[in-house]
């Protein structure tokens, strides 16, 4: 097969021939990518991978993003404490609202046949949001969702072993997730040294 | 060995050694400190390159076990997380007695450039095993572990069968110094009292 | 070997190899259920190194991120440090007006140090392997060449194997003086070192016969399964980033890229561990021909840092204070094959989100797929002519 790559604009011409929900859209640092849904992702994985058009026979990395802070102003930064003064107990943190959908599956594709290349989005709501499972289309995808599940808590249907993959198995909560409470005690052990502040991020005082 | 009295010479009667029993057996057990070939993270690669040819442990009677039953130490070599913390424990409750714990750079000691931000990082193995010598660095130098290791051979050197075990840990200073995550980002800094 | 045409009797053993076992390269952990000796389902364990890197970078700043990049591979840290620093120039490079340009000596001593950095890395993994194999010397003969690029590493950067070297902008220090002719001497040396470490295992009829056609993996399930780098070329499928994708000066310079072809002989397959192996013996030679020419093309050291020329870094702290928002994916061939960084920034001077895309971690995928109908012995090999390095596979 001769090697024709092509551009997002007419991958996407390509695309929606045959799943009109998918749109084309660009980060603000104009890179390309295609916004799926989620209904009938398998289908449209299947037909990148088959077409020979497009022929995407290799996932590169299949990453999650939490968008939940992504539009939110930075947070201000805490004033250090003047000497001498009583230290200020930190204000338990608001709780956020993330706009829905507020999950995102960014499957990275790559052509060994053309060399082009494709960055695909499947956004999905917080709670019990469910993707369909690519496993059957690229084999590495399996690892990478009980990746993205046990981190982030996406759902994928139709995986064969979705179990958490890298935190222990009676872990609580989605560690990758903007907000993530830090447990403060495991196995017997108390998890953050005495004093220890957690300075940074919209979301301090949350953690311990 | 102590001298408690010996006779050199080839005729019987001679060639005796009088010596107390621990001073005999530690002899004997601070020459071939076998240590268990466990290795977790990054240290593991430092503790490898030690016994390799240029710095060569297997010279002070130091050999690599792949099992801990036929282990005498622990050399805790890397991060330790939640996960692998009580896995390390079991291992070390399945070597026999006299049994000796080395931690080996930053991240076995405190938790090391993880300790701050990380969920899954155990802060030290220390609050899981009785370690005997902490050796800073990230990782330590070669000759920072082999410091480390003839500082417990005096300790094993001190050891009574029947007596109560020295448990105050002792802290190498090594040549290479520990970064410490700030919030100038990474500078390195020199264990406490140690400058 | 494979054992064909077997048939389970349904009594099974439930076989636990982990999280500590010598040849499981670190705290690796297969659940085996054996039938005798061969193995009929295999589950990977991970997780037991996962030291939350991807979070951590959430909670700093673009450049105080570079030290946990030595630490998701430490095997090959200058390689980890290349692939986050080049991602995050993308990043500032993708929008008019935040380009950094980085000096041309920096990018010579950029793939300069990943190169030797590469050495180093397949050295131990040959070595391991052998070691694995029951072999010990040849395990011996790799540290103590290793030991060479240490010093010499230590000499220009300070560490010997958390380097943080590779910075935002070029590298932290120029070459240390008489640097140049300490890594010449060192290619003599790993040249004809190569010569006896190949005439003492590679072309051992032992090793090879006991690795030929071990675990071979197809084309199509390389691909699929997300193998990368050697484990990938082994299956025959020519893809190399260096020079498929070229990033940094990798573009200057001549190098071949060797593919798997049932080396091992006539019982050998392509894609079996033995070619795994012996690819990595390759490399290093390839990637010292690289080294010879980085040092014969690179300008003349500058007196200032920032020369675009000779110099060795320029500041970004201007950019990085202010990155542009939006998303990247770069990825680079380390020795574990493609490393992919995939930065998301929100404009603040955090990172948004990082996610590390390694070698190793999809090479496990395959696991579970591969090893059933091996022996157990086997499983060894296959853990180790993939040269699994587990931080990677957890970060």
């Amino acid at each position: 097969m001769s090697r024709q790559p092509l551009d997002a604009a007419q991958i996407h011409a390509l695309v929606v021939e045959r799943f009109p929900a998918v749109t084309l859209e660009r980060s603000e640092n104009a890179q390309p990518w295609l916004k799926a849904p989620a209904d009938g992702f398998l289908d449209l994985a299947r037909f990148l991978k088959d077409d020979p058009r497009l022929a995407y026979d290799s996932l590169m990395c299949l990453s999650g993003v939490d968008l939940a802070t992504f539009n939110l102003p930075p947070a201000k930064p805490v004033p250090p404490p003047k000497p001498g003064a009583a230290p200020v107990p930190p204000k338990p943190a608001e709780p956020i609202k993330p706009v829905e959908p507020s999950l995102a599956c960014v499957y990275l594709l790559h052509s060994l046949v053309h060399r082009h290349r494709l960055m695909v989005k499947v956004l999905v709501d917080r709670n019990a949001g469910v993707v369909p499972s690519v496993e059957s289309v690229w084999g590495v995808a399996g690892y990478f969702e009980r990746e993205i599940f046990d981190l982030l808590g996406v759902g994928f249907a139709g995986h064969h072993d979705l179990r958490r993959i890298m935190t222990p198995e009676d872990w609580t909560g989605h560690p990758l997730r903007k907000d993530y409470v830090y447990p403060t005690r495991y196995n017997g052990v108390e998890l953050r040294r005495a004093g220890q502040r957690f300075e940074d991020g919209p979301y301090a005082g949350n953690a311990p | 060995m102590a001298e408690c009295g010996s006779k050199a010479g080839n005729r019987d009667g001679e060639q005796l050694a009088l010596t107390c029993v621990d001073d005999f057996l530690n002899w004997g057990k601070e020459n071939s400190l076998f240590y268990l070939l466990f290795a977790t993270a990054c240290c593991g690669i430092e503790l490898m390159q030690t016994g390799g040819p240029r710095f060569d442990t297997d010279r002070l009677g130091m050999i690599p076990r792949p099992t801990p039953r036929q282990a005498d130490l622990m050399i805790l070599a890397g991060t330790i997380t939640h996960k692998m913390a009580s896995r390390a424990h079991l291992l070390w409750k399945q070597m026999a007695e006299p049994r000796w714990v080395v931690s080996m750079g930053s991240c076995a000691n405190a938790g090391g450039p993880f300790s701050k931000y990380s969920y899954s990082v155990l802060n030290g193995m220390d609050k899981f095993l009785p370690v005997d010598v902490y050796i800073p660095g990230c990782p330590p130098r070669p000759e920072a572990l082999i410091d480390g290791c003839m500082a417990l051979r005096e300790r094993v050197r001190r050891f009574r069968a029947l007596g109560i075990r020295d448990r105050d840990p002792v802290v190498i200073a090594s040549a290479s110094p520990a970064p410490v995550c700030g919030d100038q980002g990474f500078k390195p800094q020199r264990p406490e009292g140690q400058g | 070997m494979t054992v064909e045409a077997y048939t389970v009797d349904g009594d099974l053993m439930t076989l636990n190899m982990g999280p500590h076992h010598p040849s499981t390269h670190g705290v690796l952990r297969l659940v085996l259920e054996v039938d005798g000796e061969v193995v009929v389902s295999c589950r990977p364990d991970l997780g037991y190194l996962h030291r939350s890197i991807e979070k951590i970078g959430e909670f700093l700043e673009y450049p105080q991120f570079v030290p946990y990049t030595d630490r998701v591979d430490y095997v090959c840290a200058m390689n980890s440090n290349h692939a986050y620093c080049l991602a995050v120039e993308q990043l500032l490079g993708s929008v008019a007006g935040s380009e950094v340009k980085i000096p041309e000596r920096a990018e010579w001593l950029r793939i300069l140090f990943a190169e030797l950095n590469r050495i180093s890395s397949h050295l131990v993994a040959v070595g391991a392997f052998a070691m694995d194999m029951g072999a010990f010397t040849p395990f011996l003969h790799g540290i103590g060449l290793r030991e060479l690029v240490n010093d010499i590493f230590e000499k220009t950067c300070g560490a010997r194997l958390t380097y943080n070297y590779i910075t935002i902008g070029g590298v932290a220090a120029d070459l240390h003086a008489g640097a140049e002719a300490e890594i010449l001497a060192f290619c003599d040396t790993c040249e004809r070192e190569m010569v006896r470490f190949n005439r003492l295992i590679t072309a051992n009829s032992i090793f090879k016969g006991r690795l030929a056609g071990v675990a071979a993996v197809s084309a199509a399930d390389a691909v699929s399964y997300g193998l990368v780098g050697p484990n990938l070329r082994a299956s025959g499928v020519d893809f190399d980033l260096r020079r498929d994708e070229p990033y940094g000066f990798y573009s200057r310079v001549q190098f071949e890229v060797p593919v798997g072809g049932a080396f091992a002989g006539a019982r050998g397959r392509v894609g079996d561990s033995y070619d795994r192996f012996v690819l990595r013996c390759i490399e290093i030679l390839e990637s010292v021909r690289i080294v010879r020419q980085c040092l014969e093309q690179m300008p003349k050291s500058a007196a200032k840092a920032d020369d675009p020329v000779g110099g060795w870094q320029v500041d970004a702290n201007k950019q990085l204070r202010k990155p542009p928002r939006g998303e990247v994916y770069c990825r680079v061939e380390n020795p574990r094959g493609e490393t992919g960084y995939h930065v998301v920034s929100d404009g603040s001077r955090k990172p948004y989100r990082i996610k590390i895309r390694t070698g190793s971690f999809t090479a496990m995928s395959i696991f579970e797929k591969l090893v059933p109908g091996l022996m157990i012995s086997d499983v060894v090999a296959v853990i180790g002519s993939f040269d699994i390095v587990v931080p990677e596979i957890d970060r």
